[in-house]
């Protein structure tokens, strides 16, 4: 305090000084608020462009193996169905010639018997017209009515006789209507047979059709491709996890029933460490072996392509791989199922020595078949997992190719969004020491607004100066 | 894949797995002396939750407390049960027969030398290696010796844990609780000056699960 009596006084006074040395730094001050927003927002800028950058970068990777990984698996779709194609063109078309042939012969047959059947009756005889003639001779002689009688009784045998052959002619043609029945019914199942295969045919081609057309858009390096492809692998993805941790709970009760009786083939009394037995870790370690049998039987079948050098392994080779990956496997099954009886055994034991140093009276175990369901259950159990877990191979494979697309993309949004955050810090710096040099301005706003006084006074001088120069130089 | 990940595993687990021993190892001294002896029934129960809550690996043993008891031949039975958990059953099994053998025909002792069986027990469990180390002494903790026993040595009872279980009350504890309270905070005193890391009293037998907690 100046004037310690006179505090408020001493406080103006400090302020006006303090006042006057602000507006004798206040460009300097200036200069340093700015410089200073720019050393740190102008990192920031930077870093954030290149991480801008980066991320399209890594878009960019992204997306050309994406493309690239579509591109091979609609290729092997396409070739799969192009195989399928052959398949049924092979299987169903190479008997085409034959079914032509049948159904030409079926055909021919069918006309001829038509034909016969389009047989028009035997005409009327030519003594019809003779008839009419002698009905009309007039009658009431003796002989007119004998010859009338007569020809009567031969009109009558020929009708008798006509229509007999009439009705034979007719009872042949109603056969050989009948015996085109099986034929049309061939025909009709030939006919059948072949739009079925043609269906299926035109079906397949309609399967390579869309396949290509994704194939084309794939090539053709769209947006749209490329968004359906990453749709597909984050829907892979999620699938593959799903799949992944209802497995994992499979290998978890897996590793519950041999974690017990492992004690007995490894000591139950050794650690690794302060909470993992050994017999834990060899429990798991066999689990573990059991996935691995299964991913190489997988890959022996060619379901899974994990391994490169399987892959191209001759197929002597593979399939030799492939049945001792399945021995081992069974092997191990059947050492679980083992180990899963001596769980039950180990416990039973356990249980009966508690019983006995306990003071309470055993309680009644039953020794029935209904007694023996759990031990049954965990023996099948031990032997059914290790083959189940042998499956985890395919959504493991999709998992780590959905897992190369899904990373890249959060990867480069989490990139992007770094990138948002440091431009964001470095405008807030920017404008943080404009803010700062406002404040300051605020700061010493007397000094400034009696120097905006002096300017204007002198500038008023000047040109009322000016003014009058200007007049003499007039004059 | 997954082979290279579970030999990573083992690898990783061998390179970080714990040297410590994790075993446990417990020796029981049961009194014999004077009226306590008739209390030996009880020592059966907590052996049984001994045998019952102990696994693969771990020790115990069984010793009687008479008028000197700084002597192997005090021990009634004792055993370090095999890695195999069924064969740890055997000899549990086989155990628990040798205590029921010993409690059914327990002689009185004139004497009571708690301390000579501290010193012995202590003795067997630094022989065993395990980690956790328990002394449990099933005693009125009434010491008494003869005149000719020398016992106030210093005793080593360095990273074992002292658990007297049972401690009933004497008659002359019933007059003056202070003996009572006294005497376990005297011999609570000269464990912990022996190195104890723990002191704990459990009368309550059906609170036995306090011997193996952590203080």
């Amino acid at each position: 305090m100046i004037w310690p009596e006179n505090p408020a006084l001493s406080i103006l006074v400090l302020a006006l000084l303090g006042m006057v040395f602000l507006y004798a730094a206040r460009r300097p001050m200036h200069e340093l608020l700015h410089a200073v927003g720019g050393l740190i927002g102008a990192p920031l800028r930077v870093a954030a462009r290149w991480l801008a950058a980066t991320a399209n970068a890594m878009r960019q990777r992204n997306k050309a193996v994406l493309l690239a990984h579509g591109r091979q698996e609609v290729g092997n779709r396409i070739e799969r169905e192009f195989e399928r194609l052959a398949t049924t063109v092979k299987r169903d078309l190479q008997g085409y010639p034959t079914l032509q042939r049948k159904l030409l012969d079926e055909i021919t047959r069918i006309e001829e018997d038509y034909r016969k059947c389009g047989e028009v009756p035997p005409p009327s005889p030519d003594w019809v017209e003779a008839v009419a003639a002698v009905a009309n001779v007039k009658s009431g002689s003796e002989m007119v009515q004998s010859i009338l009688e007569e020809i009567k009784r031969s009109v009558d045998k020929m009708h008798e006789k006509t229509l007999g052959e009439y009705r034979r002619s007719y009872e042949t043609r109603h056969k050989i209507l009948e015996g085109f029945m099986p034929f049309w019914r061939s025909v009709d199942k030939t006919l059948t047979e072949v739009d079925k295969k043609l269906t299926e045919l035109q079906n397949g081609a309609g399967a390579v059709d869309a396949h290509m057309e994704k194939y084309e858009a794939i090539n053709a390096k769209t947006d749209k491709a490329e968004q359906m492809l990453t749709v597909s692998a984050f829907t892979q993805f999620a699938i593959a996890l799903l799949v992944m941790v209802v497995a994992a709970g499979g290998a978890f009760i897996n590793f519950k029933l041999i974690a017990l009786p492992m004690s007995e083939m490894v000591g139950a009394g050794d650690y690794l460490t302060s909470s993992l037995r050994t017999s834990e870790v060899a429990a798991l370690v066999i689990i573990l072996v059991e996935a691995s049998m299964g991913l190489f039987l997988m890959e022996g079948l060619r379901i899974t392509h994990l391994f490169p050098s399987i892959a191209g392994l001759n197929d002597r080779m593979r399939r030799r791989m492939m049945w001792i990956a399945l021995v081992l496997l069974f092997t191990l099954a059947g050492v679980e199922a083992a180990l899963a009886l001596m769980r039950d055994m180990l416990i039973a034991d356990k249980q009966a020595l508690l019983q006995s140093l306990a003071t309470a009276a055993p309680s009644a175990v039953s020794d029935g078949w209904v007694g023996r369901i759990p031990t049954i259950g965990q023996m099948l159990l031990g032997f059914i997992l290790p083959l189940a877990l042998t499956f985890i191979a395919i959504p493991l494979e999709s998992l780590i190719h959905a897992s190369r697309t899904v990373g890249g993309v959060l990867l480069a949004a989490g990139v992007d969004g770094l990138a948002l955050l440091l431009r964001i810090a470095s405008s807030i710096v920017r404008r943080a020491a404009r803010v700062l040099v406002t404040i300051y301005d605020v700061l010493i706003v007397v000094p400034l607004l009696a120097e905006r006084l002096t300017k204007s006074t002198l500038a008023t001088r000047r040109g009322a100066v000016d003014l009058d120069d200007s007049a003499h130089q007039v004059r | 894949m997954i082979r290279y990940l579970a030999l990573l595993l083992i690898v990783g687990l061998t390179a970080c797995s714990d040297p410590r021993s994790h075993t446990q190892a417990v020796y029981m001294l049961v009194d014999t002396s004077g009226t306590y002896a008739l209390e030996a029934g009880k020592a059966q129960v907590i052996v049984n939750y001994l045998l019952g809550t102990l696994q693969s690996g771990d020790s115990l043993a069984v010793a009687r407390v008479e008028s000197r008891s700084f002597s192997e031949k005090d021990i009634v039975a004792k055993a370090t049960f095999d890695r195999r958990p069924s064969q740890a059953n055997a000899q549990k099994r086989a155990f628990s027969d040798a205590t029921k053998g010993f409690v059914s025909g327990v002689k009185q002792s004139r004497y009571t030398d708690i301390s000579g069986g501290l010193m012995q027990g202590a003795e067997f469990l630094n022989e065993t290696g395990a980690g956790t180390k328990t002394i449990i002494i099933f005693s009125d903790m009434q010491e008494e010796l003869d005149k000719v026993t020398v016992r106030d040595i210093p005793m080593n009872l360095k990273n074992i844990r002292v658990i007297a279980v049972n401690v009933v009350k004497l008659k002359t504890d019933n007059v003056d609780p202070r003996r009572y309270f006294g005497r376990l905070e005297a011999w609570q005193k000269r464990v912990q000056a022996a190195g104890a890391v723990e002191w704990r009293v459990i009368n309550d037998l059906e609170r036995l699960d306090a011997i193996f907690s952590k203080s």
